[in-house]
């Protein structure tokens, strides 16, 4: 299959999302410049990677929400296709309505960069089928604003429909109700501020993250099969 | 009629035999302008003019190093096609002032000097010194600097994957932030700053610029005082997006093949890179102010080419081909103007508002500053440190010690510190913070290259020269214990006033110390940095050269530093080495927590024993054989099995040494490392081969760690008694 990852001037983590795609996982990967205005035919999944979009000195992702890229990145999503946010990425997926909620200050005022323990939440969506429910993954976090936030009927109705993907078993920014990454509506948009991408390669300690990238690949045919992208 | 007066003089910071060498070489007075640059080319921050002399007994050459000292970065070369650029940098007086930016511009600057060579960057890593936690500033100091540097370093993405830390009185009002940096590049693709090729455009990208940071340089090259504080204006204020984007686009500008040469406006801002790109080339360069893109109005030619607006560069480009340059700077949202040509008289020549504000030789400004001598015929400075060591009981309660000195301010987890550092993007890190030495891995090239930063004010204090080569030392210990091979090396060095014989003297006995250990352990000094003037109402810091040294390893999954399980064998490579000389005990972490004193000599070192431990030790970790390795260091012994017992497993140490127990625990000798295995026989092979001492201490044991020494017991505590101290001393005391 083949990942296009998206670059804002201020990414940082897409040579890292590339490199775990292409060299860890063992499939195609482009990137995407921030102002195409659409997405590629043969573009299976898109990750939007982590870093300061536009320097995200205002709200993180706030600027970046107006970028061409992104009206491209909803259509791309509205037929289904699969859009992976991590840490940035998930920041953006917020503040353009892809997902609900928004991610505030850490609780501790101070940028967190940590291996964090999670708990695999669901196992129904594209980017956790491979995983088992209930497990626990350790993935790296490090970010500023990370602490996960929405009205009680919100995170009330994301509990009820199975969105919530993985769960901080020691929340490390504050987050409500320990969610540490979301699932859209549809289960094709996931947001998450852990980074499955740094734990991909035994060099870095763990090949955790590779399970997400092998659910992708597992369910990426059944998906284009049963959408019109 | 002269404009320039005594007055004006010394606010340049000129004195007035220097501006009698300006009036000589131009053969006239110069202009209140022509009088600036000359004040920031000719501080000691820019032209090392008190330290030059000293330096050349450096060594600076291997068949390894591709650039020496002289440029924005040494570089040297790793094998496969590709080579590292590093150095490192001081940002000391900026952060005392304002610490939260003065530390941020600090990792901005030492950055730029990576990629402006061509080499992007992959790795930061900081020695800091702050004064005593209880001092009234400190606290504040430390959460501004450890902010700065994570604000700035965590969003351009380089990982910050190590360093040191230290709190000492001397730097109540005088902290050091040493930021070394490290890029990987194409041999072949490596930039220089030079002002090639007559005719050929001289561009200005990046930031514009304003009325920020004007005089620095200068600023960083005097002694505080009580009116420093009112010279906040003076610190620049850093963009670390805006940095994102120059790093991105300058190297994918580079790839166009249209740049010649390309420096960055650090100190000095335009003045300090057009002047050095003409000088190294031989060339002149004519600039025109107005085509300066700037974000204030109104302001002079002197504001100009002194202000330090961050995130500048200067380049260079083939004459007819800058569209190509302009295009890739379009493409990242930046400023890419042409403010002038290359020429051929070798004059810096500057034009505002149709005139020529300043007309000087690049020579004279770049390489003729004044070169002193500056007298150091006195003996080093050592505060009120006596020789003699004061009677002091034999300790009644090791442990007790071992405890408290484990949750001491230098010897404490840094944890509160690095978590707040990305320390893992770009996926390279193969040992991050808190290890012995950080390792990251090469992608490009399938192997590693470690780093260690080390310094050590106490040691140098008592003897500047054998201080240096423990730091030297301690450096390739560091890394030899990861199994790298240590290559070459950067300098950082932090000295008081160099005006003071005494403190000169300090400055010259490190040089030379460096010098030898340098050579000795084959790391020459590819580029560095001189920070004079630490001092505040007269108060020096301790003498405090860091180094900063790299080595190159195979890429494999590292040796760790905590024992990984019970039932292995605990080595110590090297020997006890006890040295019952009380002398040699005086600066130790022992005499500063437990004892709250310092004298005497720092430990001896035999560097040829050194080395050869450090070989045994490298070929062990290559070898498979050690199951964890940690070197010993600043605490002694006792400090390192806590160290190594803070993974869970601890250790049944027997020891039968004839000697006091406070020196067998806390004694600080160089030349050892702890190695646990489950094949003591190959690693004891290996120590032999390489005539090495390998100690038996003891076995590996769930959840305690006990030392015994003969009959009586020294040690015998839970590894949460031991670790809650050590991890938690930081945080709280930030705290409180």
């Amino acid at each position: 299959m083949k990942f296009g990852v998206v670059v804002f001037p201020g990414s940082n983590c897409d040579h890292d999302a590339f490199y775990a795609a292409s060299a860890n996982a063992g499939q195609q990967a482009e990137y995407i410049w921030h102002d195409s205005p659409s997405i590629a035919n043969d573009i299976d999944c898109v990750i939007l990677p982590g870093g300061f979009s536009y320097g995200d000195y205002l709200r993180c992702g706030a600027i970046a929400k107006f970028s061409p890229v992104m009206a491209a990145i909803k259509k791309f999503a509205s037929a289904g296709g699969p859009v992976l946010g991590v840490c940035n990425g998930f920041q953006i997926l917020t503040e353009s309505g892809l997902l609900p909620g928004a991610l505030l200050r850490n609780t501790q005022l101070s940028f967190v960069c940590k291996n964090v323990r999670l708990q695999v939440a669901t196992t129904d969506s594209p980017f956790t089928c491979e995983m088992t429910k209930g497990s626990t993954v350790t993935f790296p976090v490090a970010h500023g604003e990370g602490c996960y936030t929405a009205d009680q009927r919100t995170l009330d109705q994301l509990e009820a429909e199975d969105r919530i993907a993985f769960r901080y078993l020691d929340n490390p920014n504050g987050s409500a109700r320990n969610i540490a990454g979301i699932l859209s509506e549809g289960r094709n948009v996931l947001g998450m501020m852990p980074h499955p991408e740094r734990v991909c390669d035994p060099l870095m300690g763990s090949v955790e993250g590779l399970a997400l990238f092998q659910s992708l690949i597992a369910s990426v045919p059944a998906l284009s099969s049963s959408s019109s992208k | 009629m002269s404009s320039i007066t005594p007055d004006l003089i010394a606010r340049n910071r000129l004195t007035q035999s220097e501006y009698d060498k300006i009036v000589s070489l131009l053969g006239r007075e110069p202009s209140p302008t022509e009088l600036g640059i000359f004040g920031v080319m000719w501080s000691e921050h820019c032209s090392y003019k008190s330290s030059k002399i000293h330096l050349k007994k450096l060594p600076t050459r291997s068949k390894l190093v591709l650039q020496g000292p002289g440029e924005n970065a040494g570089i040297i070369d790793i094998g496969g096609g590709y080579c590292i650029a590093f150095k490192i940098e001081s940002h000391n007086h900026p952060s005392f002032i304002e610490p939260f930016q003065g530390a941020a511009t600090g990792v901005g600057g030492i950055l730029r000097d990576i990629f402006t060579m061509g080499a992007r960057p992959i790795a930061v890593m900081d020695a800091l010194r702050f004064g005593s936690l209880d001092a009234p500033r400190t606290k504040s100091i430390v959460k501004g600097v450890v902010s700065g540097i994570s604000h700035y370093g965590n969003c351009f993405g380089v990982p910050t994957i190590g360093g040191e830390t230290v709190f000492e009185p001397c730097y109540n009002g005088n902290p050091l932030v040493n930021v070394f940096a490290l890029g990987v590049a194409k041999h072949g693709d490596i930039f220089y700053g030079r002002a090639t090729g007559i005719g050929n455009p001289v561009i200005y990208v990046g930031a514009k610029t304003g009325r920020d940071g004007i005089q620095g340089a200068s600023m960083a090259s005097e002694e505080f005082n009580a009116e420093s504080s009112s010279k906040r204006p003076n610190v620049q204020v850093g963009d670390p997006f805006m940095e994102k984007l120059l790093l991105e686009a300058c190297l994918e500008a580079m790839k166009t093949g249209a740049i010649v040469g390309i420096q960055d406006m650090g100190a000095a801002g335009l003045t300090c890179s057009t002047c050095e790109m003409g000088s190294r080339a031989e060339t002149g360069v004519e600039i025109d102010l107005k085509y300066v893109p700037q974000r204030e109005t109104g302001m002079t030619a002197y504001e100009m080419m002194l202000s330090e607006s961050q995130e500048r560069m200067l380049l260079v480009a083939e004459k007819g081909r800058e569209d190509e340059v302009f295009a890739v700077f379009k493409k990242w949202g930046l400023d890419a103007v042409t403010i002038g040509t290359v020429t051929d008289d070798g004059l810096l020549r500057v034009k505002h508002n149709g005139e020529v504000m300043a007309e000087l030789s690049n020579r004279a400004l770049a390489d003729e500053a004044p070169i002193y001598d500056r007298p150091h015929n006195a003996k080093p400075y050592r505060a009120n440190a006596p020789f003699d060591a004061p009677d002091f009981a034999p300790s009644a309660d090791v442990q007790a010690d071992l405890i408290r000195l484990l949750g001491s301010p230098d010897l404490c987890s840094k944890r509160w510190i690095w978590e707040q550092y990305d320390h893992t993007v770009r996926t390279n890190t193969v040992q991050g913070p808190g290890s012995d030495a950080a390792i990251v891995r090469i992608k490009e090239t399938g192997t590693s290259v470690a780093m260690s930063l080390d310094g050590n004010g106490r040691y140098c204090l008592l003897d500047p020269r054998e201080g240096v080569k423990l730091i030297i030392a301690e450096c390739c210990r560091n890394l030899s214990v990861v199994g790298a091979e240590p290559v070459a090396a950067t300098n950082n060095l932090n000295f008081g006033n160099p005006e003071r014989p005494e403190i000169m003297a300090q400055l010259v006995e490190a040089v030379e110390g460096m010098s030898e250990a340098c050579t000795f352990f084959e790391t020459p000094i590819t580029g560095g940095n001189v920070s004079l003037y630490n001092e505040t109402l007269g108060e020096g810091i301790f003498p405090s050269p860091v180094m900063g040294i790299v080595g190159l390893l195979p890429t494999a999954v590292p040796v760790p530093m905590e024992f990984p399980k019970a039932g292995l064998q605990v080595l110590l490579i090297g020997g006890l080495r006890i040295d019952e000389n009380l002398q040699r005990f005086g600066g130790t972490q022992y005499a500063k927590n437990i004892l709250n004193t310092i004298w005497g000599l720092p430990p001896a070192l035999d560097m040829d024993y050194e080395k050869r431990v450090q070989t045994a030790i490298r070929e062990i970790a290559r070898a498979g054989v050690a199951a964890s390795a940690h070197d010993l260091g600043d605490g002694g012994l006792g400090v390192a099995l806590a160290e190594c017992s803070f993974g869970g497993v601890g250790a049944k140490i027997e020891l039968n040494a004839n000697v006091r127990a406070d020196l067998l625990l806390f004694a600080e000798s160089p030349s050892r490392v702890i190695v646990a295995t489950s094949d003591a026989k190959a690693v004891q092979a290996i120590a032999q081969k390489h005539g090495v001492e390998c100690l038996r201490l003891g076995e590996t044991m769930r959840e305690r760690l006990q030392i015994r020494n003969g009959a009586s017991t020294l040690v015998d505590a839970s590894i949460a008694e031991l670790k809650c101290p050590w991890s938690t001393a930081l945080e709280s005391s930030l705290a409180s």
